[in-house]
């Protein structure tokens, strides 16, 4: 089942979804959400660029997306509706609040009759509720202004939906008296409302039918809600706890990274320091100064921070020191589209600062997943001291699943084995700062405090083993290449691959956030009888070992990015193998529907000789197909 | 909710860890070869800075120097302590990192000219107003001088560079002006060769808690040769140097022809001290932060009048020891923290 909720962006469009979510979680549905929102915080009311809605699907099985088309949709006003009719499918519900259907705000959005009147909507299961109007109604013996009264509107329609859907209430009820703890009166308008609403459904005679869906059957275990920003705040704070480092998050808000910044704020007893700096390039660079010092210094940010802090990633690459550099991805180039996901940083993760400055990169798969991916960076970081690139999205970010709460006291603790004692092999009784470690090839980490080890370190070419400046043609060769195998030698796990039947022909090779979509994909194949290989890349730098094995085994290699084709050109040119780009830059996760169609002509072997698609345009429109 | 949190004034080294092994200046020379231009002004800094850290009493393990890029920044590769050589202007980021999650540590910035107020101006300005515990020193030359002589910030309108055939035409900036704009709670210059008054100031920048900004006037005898010539020269220098100390009348010049600074309107005038009364003569307050902006604009940056000394020295809550108080209020709010309740969050079900 999924359910739209669309609004104004002033209509509280979002807290309604969260709300609707946690109720779902609680039932023990699985579910996913696409929260989707403008990046004006109020954009004028009424219109089409101010629309702001919030997708959640939820079911009795396992759910990978947030789903490909909505089966109710909830519209606010008249843009709501116009910005997001054309998503739902013939006989969907659509529940609108006909308070907004005025002549005015009609015509603001380019409606010329209203389609309430008119038998555009004929299609679809309308169910007119004058909202505003009940809501102020309900509240009328509460005191409160008609303003403030109608702006509860929106606990109205969850209240509606609650009681649709058989949702749970108790924790809407506890949310809004502790989000309203101030005012009191407000807090009791709002339950009113929401009872209102669940009211309005059980006695009106056009909600003759209830729905009712099943708790998912998901793994045995203690579960709760999460986003990715919060996942991985918390695979921070665990983080950690398992190198025993002090948490240093040095960051400059920006979209959609913020999120983790204001977590972590919150969490200080756990030993995280959080510091707003002036800008990115002050947040990279206090969290490496921190790293110096022994601490666990990240900085989180989106794709256009990272262009600022390359210079200071370049500097942590050439020192050799732990730091984590999180890029929660947004739509680009330049400013691009903040609130929207893409996946189009790898090439700049990878490649993106002067000079051979390599760095391994993860790319967590789903919400709860940010946070074992935090986990491993910060171990990767910690072992081998360099900065380590977590890529997340989006769509990872503000999105949600239930999550199987990991168990603390299980989590593998890092070492960072510090360097006490001088090193030198001459027996010089000195501290070589670049004498590396045999196995991982990382240098010691001494820090300031220990006596005997000072030393200096910085961004010039280093003497490999001593660290004093060098300039000698030989020396930096070395010390390049040295740089590389580090990197290349960081041990990560197996790829594997889900091929049910062991004797697919396609192998469809993901990375990052569309992890769930490619699943639905391939489980829409696999129902309609067919064969298809899947296997999602975590590790993108090193990659796994048996990668070129695995792309080897099977006739096409097919690779859906939300870019132009970043991981398709590395593997093209690492592996030298054909693999085949399908991609989509439009802001929003691939749909189920959409990969089953392309699956299937590779499956085929239609897209193999003559055109195929490659944009999700191509797809739509079946041009190619 | 307030933000006073009822910290203690305390001193810079305070909680940096004391030895009483005797240390002298040898100990704090590493063993590279100093590489600095023949008559570079940064060997007199070097020698002045190598002789002041062991009369600290601190730990020489427990002394950091961060560095951003020009020829000054090589500094922390001449003293046997910890050191950071960074990238150009962030010496004060990464300094900011490592103060506030160490205090046990003394941390030391050495910045030039163009790295702190060109490329690195908006870090300084924000590490001053925060008042993080690490000492600044900018030695400025007025001249870039690692790229080869191009004119910089604080180079005077008109100056002929390679960059500018024609002259400069942009107006500098006043360092010390800026620092007392930016919030800056400590704020000094010394001049190069000037050993006592550079160690003096030093000393107080040490002691201080909190952000320490100190201007080294410095010569690059290569690219601005001479610049403070005027201010050397015995013939000169007297009627020019103007050096200020808390608590005492503003009066310089030779004991023949003694100069005295007065208030005149909102400004200062600098008066033969002979034709006023001593009562009339301004005496220095490092905590006036309108007598020490005044000083700074005594004269135009043509070294007319060049006040040396502390200009401002007064006491605010570090932010480094904000934030570690912050922490620990925290942790002793929630007592012992439990990562799997953290994990759990308040609404969690269970699938059997």
């Amino acid at each position: 089942m999924v359910i739209r909720f669309a609004g104004d962006s002033g209509d509280g469009m979002q807290l309604t979804g969260d709300r609707f979510t946690s109720e779902t979680a609680t039932f023990g549905n699985d579910l996913s959400t696409l929260p989707n929102f403008p990046a004006e915080i109020r954009a004028p009311a009424g219109t089409l660029p101010g629309v702001s809605s919030f997708q959640l699907h939820f079911a009795n099985y396992d759910i990978l997306t947030p789903g490909d088309r909505p089966d109710v949709l909830v519209a606010m006003n008249p843009a709501a509706l116009k910005a997001n009719i054309a998503d739902l499918p013939k006989g969907g519900v659509l529940i609108v609040n006909t308070d907004e259907f005025t002549k005015r705000n009609l015509t603001k959005v380019g409606y010329e009759a209203n389609p309430l009147e008119d038998d555009s909507l004929a299609d679809f299961a309308v169910h007119e509720v004058a909202m505003a109007t009940l809501t102020k109604g309900a509240l009328e013996s509460t005191g409160l202004s008609k303003k403030d009264a109608e702006r509860a509107k929106n606990m109205f329609a969850l209240g509606l939906l609650s009681w649709m859907y058989h949702r749970p209430h108790e924790g809407t009820e506890r949310f809004l008296r502790e989000k309203f703890a101030k005012r009191p009166d407000l807090a009791e308008a709002n339950i009113l409302a929401f009872k209102a609403g669940h009211a309005y459904g059980e006695t009106t005679e056009a909600f003759a039918v209830t729905y009712e869906v099943a708790p998912a059957k998901l793994q045995t275990g203690t579960y709760r809600q999460i986003t990715g920003n919060a996942a991985l705040s918390y695979g921070l704070v665990a983080a950690g706890r398992v190198t025993g480092l002090p948490v240093f998050l040095g960051a400059y808000p920006i979209t959609p990274a913020s999120d983790i910044l204001h977590e972590l704020s919150k969490h200080k007893a756990y030993g995280v320091t959080t510091f707003q700096a002036e800008d990115e390039i002050a947040g990279v660079g206090a969290a490496l100064g921190a790293s110096f010092g022994g601490a666990l210094g990240v900085t989180t940010t989106s794709g256009p921070g990272v262009s600022l802090k390359s210079e200071t990633i370049g500097l942590a690459v050439a020192l050799e020191l732990p730091l984590l550099v999180v890029d929660v991805q947004r739509g680009g180039p330049s400013t691009g589209l903040p609130t929207k996901t893409e996946q189009a940083d790898l090439l700049q993760a990878m490649y993106g600062r002067n000079g051979e400055a390599p760095l391994p990169i993860i790319a967590p798969q789903s919400p709860g997943d940010c946070f074992h991916a935090a986990i491993e960076a910060a171990a990767i970081a910690v072992r081998y001291r360099t900065p380590v690139m977590l890529l997340s999205d989006g769509s990872l970010a503000n999105g949600s699943e239930p999550w199987k709460v990991p168990d603390a006291s299980a989590l593998e603790p890092v070492d960072p084995g510090f360097a006490t004692e001088p090193n030198a092999p001459d027996g010089s009784g000195e501290f070589w700062p670049y004498l590396r470690d045999a196995d991982t090839l990382a240098r010691p980490w001494a820090v300031p405090g220990t006596p005997g080890l000072e030393h200096r370190i910085g961004g010039l070419e280093k003497a490999d083993g001593r660290g004093s400046i060098s300039y000698d043609p030989d020396n930096h060769d070395r010390m390049v290449r040295l740089r590389q195998a580090k990197i290349d030698g960081i041990e990560v796990p197996d790829l594997s691959v889900d091929d049910p039947t062991g004797d697919a022909e396609v192998l469809v090779i993901g990375w990052g956030s569309t992890y769930g979509p490619i699943g639905a994909g391939a489980r829409r194949v696999r129902a309609l009888g067919k064969k298809i290989a899947t296997a999602h890349l975590r590790n993108l730098n090193p990659m796994p070992a048996n990668l070129g094995d695995i792309l080897g085994r099977y006739r096409t290699v097919l690779v859906p990015e939300m870019n132009l084709g970043q991981l398709s050109v590395l593997l093209r040119a690492r592996y030298l193998v054909d693999a085949k780009s399908y991609t989509k830059v439009s802001g929003l996760p691939f749909k189920a529907e959409e990969l089953q169609n392309v699956f299937l002509g590779y499956i085929s072997g239609d897209y193999l000789t003559g055109s195929h698609p490659t944009t999700s345009t191509d797809v739509s429109s079946g041009a190619m197909a | 909710m307030s933000t006073d949190l009822g910290l203690p004034v305390m001193g810079g080294l305070d909680l940096v860890p004391t030895t009483t092994d005797k240390q002298t200046a040898k100990d704090f020379t590493s063993d590279q070869e100093v590489r600095w231009c023949p008559g570079c002004g940064d060997y007199a800094v070097l020698a002045a800075v190598r002789q002041f850290l062991p009369t600290l009493g601190i730990k020489r393990e427990n002394t950091v120097f961060v560095s951003g890029i020009g020829c000054s920044s090589r500094f922390p590769y001449y003293l046997n302590t910890y050191g950071m050589h960074s990238i150009h202007g962030r010496a004060p980021t990464i300094a900011t990192g490592l103060a506030v999650s160490r205090p046990d540590l003394s941390v030391w910035v050495v910045t030039g000219d163009g790295d702190a107020l060109s490329i690195g101006g908006n870090h300084l300005i924000h590490t001053l107003r925060r008042n993080v515990n690490l000492k600044i020193l900018l030695f400025n030359n007025r001249i870039y001088g690692l790229t080869k002589g191009q004119y910089s910030p604080t180079s005077e309108v008109g100056k002929v560079t390679k960059s500018t055939p024609l002259g400069s035409i942009d107006h500098p900036f006043n360092p010390i002006s800026l620092a007392l704009g930016a919030e800056a709670t400590f704020v000094a210059r010394a001049l190069d060769s000037d050993r006592k008054g550079l160690t003096e100031v030093l000393g107080a920048a040490a002691a201080h808690r909190g952000s320490a900004f100190v201007e080294i006037f410095q010569d690059c005898p290569i690219f601005n040769d001479g610049s403070f010539d005027v201010l050397r020269k015995p013939e000169t220098k007297d009627q020019r140097l103007v050096p200020v100390r808390h608590g005492e009348p503003i009066v310089f010049g030779p004991q023949d022809n003694r100069q005295a600074v007065i208030q005149n309107g909102l400004g200062l005038t600098v008066v033969d001290a002979a034709t006023v009364p001593t009562e009339q003569i301004l005496v220095h307050d490092t905590s006036n932060l309108e007598l020490s902006f005044a000083l700074s604009r005594l004269s135009n940056q043509d070294l007319t009048h060049t006040v040396t000394g502390i200009f401002r020295n007064t006491d605010r809550t570090t932010y480094d020891d904000a934030v570690r108080t912050q922490n620990h209020q925290a942790k002793n709010a929630t007592g012992t923290p439990d990562l799997q309740a953290l994990l759990n969050g308040r609404d969690t079900w269970t699938v059997a």
